[in-house]
């Protein structure tokens, strides 16, 4: 049997569908994690991005740390934690949002340090305070950078919280640790092909989010440059 | 921190060192190989690049540790169960690299190899290729380190990684073998990007002390790819 139709036998059982380990909490707990997790990092990474792209300083640094910060391993993060504090909320939410800072820090510094120099000349010669200049003109043309740094980082977190099933945690990844524990390849299969789906479905919904909030004279422009 | 746990185990440190730099750094030079030419097709052909930057993207999303399973049937636990999804991950940074990298050539430069006679393809070889190299490694900087940091999760699946120190070191409820993990997979990361910073500038002498612009293409990279 191949490893789709492990997938299909479990998957269509109505056993799977139901109950605190059915299928559909399984995926509210994991959104759960993932809407938390990057929620935290975003409190921590956007003013920092927000300020040094404004002030143009020290944005060289910011880009090499968030280069190594991505080697931290989660899994190896995840089982520190766990070994140092046990199992709290902290345990995993720790990791993930280690996991789902640089994207959004990133991001928010080049969008706002690659906003036309001209652009912010002129909002200044229109007496707008550094103030105004950042949160009028900087954020709404820096959008477009800010909400794929977000997208990025949620993508991460989709895909990273399963493995934080290692430890104990709730969430698709169950069905991947319990199956292969178990040598339940049904399980394995079918939990993969839950996740996947999962996380393109986030993948399609900031894709959406991203009409919704870039300004509209952003999209035109970029319509006419194509 | 038992600091003596360390000497006693050093030939198992070293072995699972090399077994995770051997899985860093395999799948970013298969992505490498595969992705120049992909890269320089989209750029030849224009309308190949949106259909490939939204498949990539939607690649890279996928879950390491779902695609080690679904491979599992196909290739057993071997190394190669990791090698192939994290090469796919490496592929999706690479081919939006490579592509931004050529058509980031200045149309000034294309327009003078134009003139000298070059056709499209050997322009694209021999004169943006070359150029592109700083975004080219800034996108194999990101690939690598990507790679170092998930061969631990292969682990998971029985796959020899720095990753045996986390699992290990959990079942022994023992940090310090968590520590050493942690530790040697950020140290190889540095070392190996440290590695391709030194090569970027062997490679390219003409771009020395424009830092900045390597920067903004690490950064670019390191944003993922625009859909």
């Amino acid at each position: 049997m191949s490893f789709l139709q492990f997938a299909w036998d479990w998957l269509k059982s109505s056993s799977q569908w139901s109950g605190p380990d059915g299928i559909p909490i399984r995926v509210l707990q994991h959104l759960g994690y993932t809407a938390l997790s990057v929620l935290i990092a975003a409190v921590i990474a956007l003013p920092i991005g927000l300020l040094i792209g404004h002030y143009r300083r020290g944005g060289f640094a910011a880009v090499n740390v968030a280069n190594v910060w991505r080697a931290i391993p989660t899994l190896g993060l995840l089982i520190l934690m766990v070994v140092l504090l046990g199992f709290s909320a902290l345990t995993w939410l720790i990791p993930l949002v280690v996991l789902a800072i640089p994207p959004i820090l990133v991001n928010t510094y080049e969008g706002v340090a690659g906003v036309d120099e001209d652009l912010k000349d002129a909002a200044r010669g229109m007496g707008m305070t550094q103030w105004q200049v950042l949160w009028k003109v900087e954020l709404p043309v820096a959008i477009p950078l800010i909400m794929l740094g977000l997208r990025t980082s949620a993508i991460f977190v989709v895909a990273t919280a399963t493995i934080a099933a290692e430890i104990g945690l709730g969430g698709l990844g169950r069905y991947i640790i319990d199956g292969l524990a178990s040598n339940n390849y049904g399980e394995v299969a079918g939990g993969a092909v839950v996740i996947v789906v999962l996380a393109l479905a986030v993948q399609v919904i900031f894709v959406g989010l991203r009409r919704l909030v870039v300004p509209t004279g952003l999209r035109e422009q970029a319509r006419a440059s194509r | 921190m038992e600091w003596s746990w360390i000497p006693q185990n050093w030939t198992a440190i070293w072995q699972y060192t090399l077994d995770n730099a051997l899985l860093g750094l395999i799948p970013p030079v298969i992505g490498l190989l595969i992705s120049v030419p992909a890269g320089i097709a989209c750029v030849l052909w224009g309308w190949l690049y949106p259909p490939v930057l939204s498949l990539s993207s939607a690649i890279y999303a996928l879950p390491s540790l779902a695609l080690f399973v679904v491979l599992i049937d196909y290739t057993g636990l071997g190394n190669l169960t990791v090698i192939i999804p994290l090469a796919l991950f490496s592929l999706c940074i690479l081919i939006p690299t490579v592509v931004d990298g050529l058509r980031s050539v200045p149309d000034s430069v294309r327009q003078a190899a134009t003139a000298m006679g070059f056709t499209q393809v050997r322009r694209l070889v021999q004169v943006e290729l070359p150029l592109a190299v700083p975004v080219i490694i800034a996108g194999m900087r990101v690939a690598v380190v990507s790679s170092i940091s998930l061969a631990s999760v292969g682990q998971l699946i029985g796959v020899s990684s720095l990753g045996y120190f986390f699992i290990d070191g959990f079942q022994r409820d023992f940090p310090t073998e968590i520590y050493v993990g942690l530790a040697l997979t950020i140290a190889l990361a540095l070392v190996c990007d440290l590695i391709l910073v030194t090569l970027r500038a062997v490679l390219t002498p003409w771009s020395r002390g424009r830092q900045r612009d390597s920067s903004r293409a690490v950064a670019a990279v390191a944003v993922g790819t625009e859909a």
